[in-house]
């Protein structure tokens, strides 16, 4: 698993920052300004062509601004020659693009290999890496990319990236491509990577409820990357900020907001045997997955228990509509 | 008169000349060898130089391809009064002919490495050139392979011409061969050297199927 001499995060700072193509009349990005804070994971969201894509890339100069400065803790990302800053900025697009001609650990070795680790040290990362992303590195290593599946691919995509322990990595869309499942599993192991290691994430998605999931803050854009909204995703969805952004959330969004509650941080009534033969969840449940529970208890309240399954409360509809709106106040102040 | 032919002559005929076409045969497989070697270096140059410049690219493809449609006969004829006969004219002639499947290959192949693994090579921080050297070129090489097995079977064949400016190699036998239709042993000369030559192309053609099976990568092999 990760080890404790991991580089954490480092603080990124955009500024004014404007990218206009030659020949086109709308710049793609225009002024666009954003502090992000070292081990933040930031959410880019917004429909294609909004120009969330062009903003990411601006930051390891895959696109070379117009105009506008972007810093790495305080460091000019403009005057560092690319090739230097590239190789410290993980970078994880959604067609993955492994190389083909290469095996899993050649693939996962080129960065450490273009900074010119030795090759002891090298082969322990790569083999460190594959047990981060769940691939056993004695059935990988030495396979080709073809012989794997998309999500095994793309988890191939993730480590190489992580090779040579960057302080900030850029993700375009990763799991845009996998089915609904592989994907799932895809985001909940990367939140659990990205709580031991800590860095500081750019994540563009058009996919808000993967935004909600996975991110700290979230950034709705709009037309040529204008910020709309940038919040935690709580407060987004309880407060969105324009029209825009509530059509963005979508339907439901009182639900997307029970999903990031949990039942342990809600207040409950007093643990009851009736109410645990109605139904129980977990207190590491969210709220949305109680209110299921609820419904399918026929609206009755019923039992919450700890880890050890003993009971610790109990839930009824009307503390789950309670905990929105204490949410809510709260979040005003 | 071909009725009056008889097969079983050509035995003693290669035998009495088993000297003179071990040296014939050897010349045809080195002159196509060294043009061959002429043409891959100059063939796959001019394609990594070009392939993503769309003006240069379609002006190589092109001039290359003109040079295919000039009647052998004639450019060895035009190269006679400026390198004189043997083996320069026919080495540049063949090397000449070689160059549009090299270039065309090296270029579609380069071209076809998919815009993903280019960006995500950029993105880690790899130079243009080593992106061109230790990505495109490796997964393009099976593609670069190819045009160099079509170039040398187009060698092997054209190299039979090149006894018209005496030239090396086996199409002497053959010319000798038509030039004395009629006489015993004409058809015996004209044979032998087109058989040879059929076989070389094989052997040549086999050579880069083993060639292809241990120098591509197995990832991206079919």
């Amino acid at each position: 698993m990760p080890n404790s001499n991991t580089t954490s995060g480092a603080s990124i700072e955009l500024l004014n920052v404007t990218k206009q193509y030659p020949n086109q009349d709308q710049a793609a990005v225009e002024n666009f300004s954003m502090k992000i804070n070292p081990g933040e994971l930031i959410m880019l969201v917004g429909p294609s062509g909004c120009g969330k894509t062009t903003t990411m890339k601006m930051i390891n100069r895959i696109i070379e601004p117009t105009s506008g400065s972007i810093t790495i803790d305080g460091e000019d990302v403009l005057s560092l020659d690319q090739n230097t800053l590239r190789r410290r900025i993980g970078y994880v697009i959604q067609q993955i693009g492994l190389f083909p001609h290469m095996t899993i650990a050649e693939n996962v070795s080129v960065v450490p290999k273009l900074l010119g680790w030795s090759k002891e040290k090298t082969a322990a990362r790569v083999e460190e890496l594959l047990s981060v992303v769940e691939l056993d590195p004695k059935t990988f290593l030495n396979r080709y990319p073809k012989q794997l599946s998309g999500g095994q691919q793309q988890r191939v995509g993730v480590a190489r990236a992580l090779a040579a322990d960057p302080p900030v990595m850029l993700m375009d869309e990763p799991f845009g491509a996998t089915d609904p499942i592989t994907r799932e599993k895809l985001q909940a192991e990367f939140l659990r990577l990205q709580e031991s290691i800590g860095k500081t994430i750019v994540f563009v998605t058009h996919d808000f409820d993967e935004a909600i999931k996975l991110g700290d803050r979230i950034a709705v854009l709009g037309p040529k990357s204008k910020i709309e909204q940038f919040d935690t995703p709580a407060k987004i969805l309880a407060n969105p900020a324009s029209t825009y952004v509530s059509s963005f959330i979508g339907e439901g969004a009182a639900l997307k907001r029970l999903a990031l509650l949990l039942v342990g941080n809600t207040k409950m009534g007093a643990a009851s045997k009736a109410h645990a033969k109605a139904g129980t969840v977990k207190v590491s449940d969210n709220l949305r997955e109680a209110l299921d529970r609820i419904v399918l208890a026929g609206g009755n309240t019923i039992g919450v228990q700890d880890a050890s399954g003993a009971a610790v409360g109990s839930l009824s509809i009307e503390q789950i509509s309670e905990a929105l709106g204490a949410d809510v106040s709260a979040l005003g102040k | 008169m071909l009725g009056k032919y008889d097969l079983s002559t050509i035995w003693q005929f290669m035998l009495d000349r088993v000297d003179e076409i071990t040296e014939l045969t050897l010349e045809h497989i080195g002159v196509v060898l060294l043009s061959l070697a002429f043409a891959s270096i100059i063939g796959v140059g001019i394609g990594l130089l070009v392939w993503n410049k769309p003006v240069s690219r379609s002006f190589a493809v092109a001039s290359t391809g003109v040079i295919l449609t000039i009647p052998s006969m004639a450019l060895l004829a035009m190269m006679i009064p400026v390198f004189g006969l043997g083996w320069v004219p026919t080495v540049i002639a063949l090397s000449l002919y070689s160059l549009l499947p090299i270039v065309r290959n090296t270029v579609v192949g380069l071209r076809e490495v998919s815009p993903a693994v280019m960006e995500s090579a950029t993105g880690m921080g790899m130079s243009k050139f080593r992106v061109l050297m230790q990505v495109q070129f490796p997964i393009a090489w099976p593609v670069i392979l190819t045009g160099l097995r079509v170039a040398t079977q187009l060698a092997v064949g054209i190299a039979a011409i090149a006894a018209y400016v005496a030239g090396p190699g086996l199409g002497e036998y053959i010319f000798k061969g038509l030039s004395m239709l009629g006489a015993i042993h004409a058809l015996n000369f004209a044979l032998v050297g087109t058989l040879l030559i059929v076989i070389i192309a094989l052997t040549f053609d086999a050579i880069f199927i083993l060639i292809s099976r241990y120098t591509t990568s197995k990832g991206i092999r079919a």
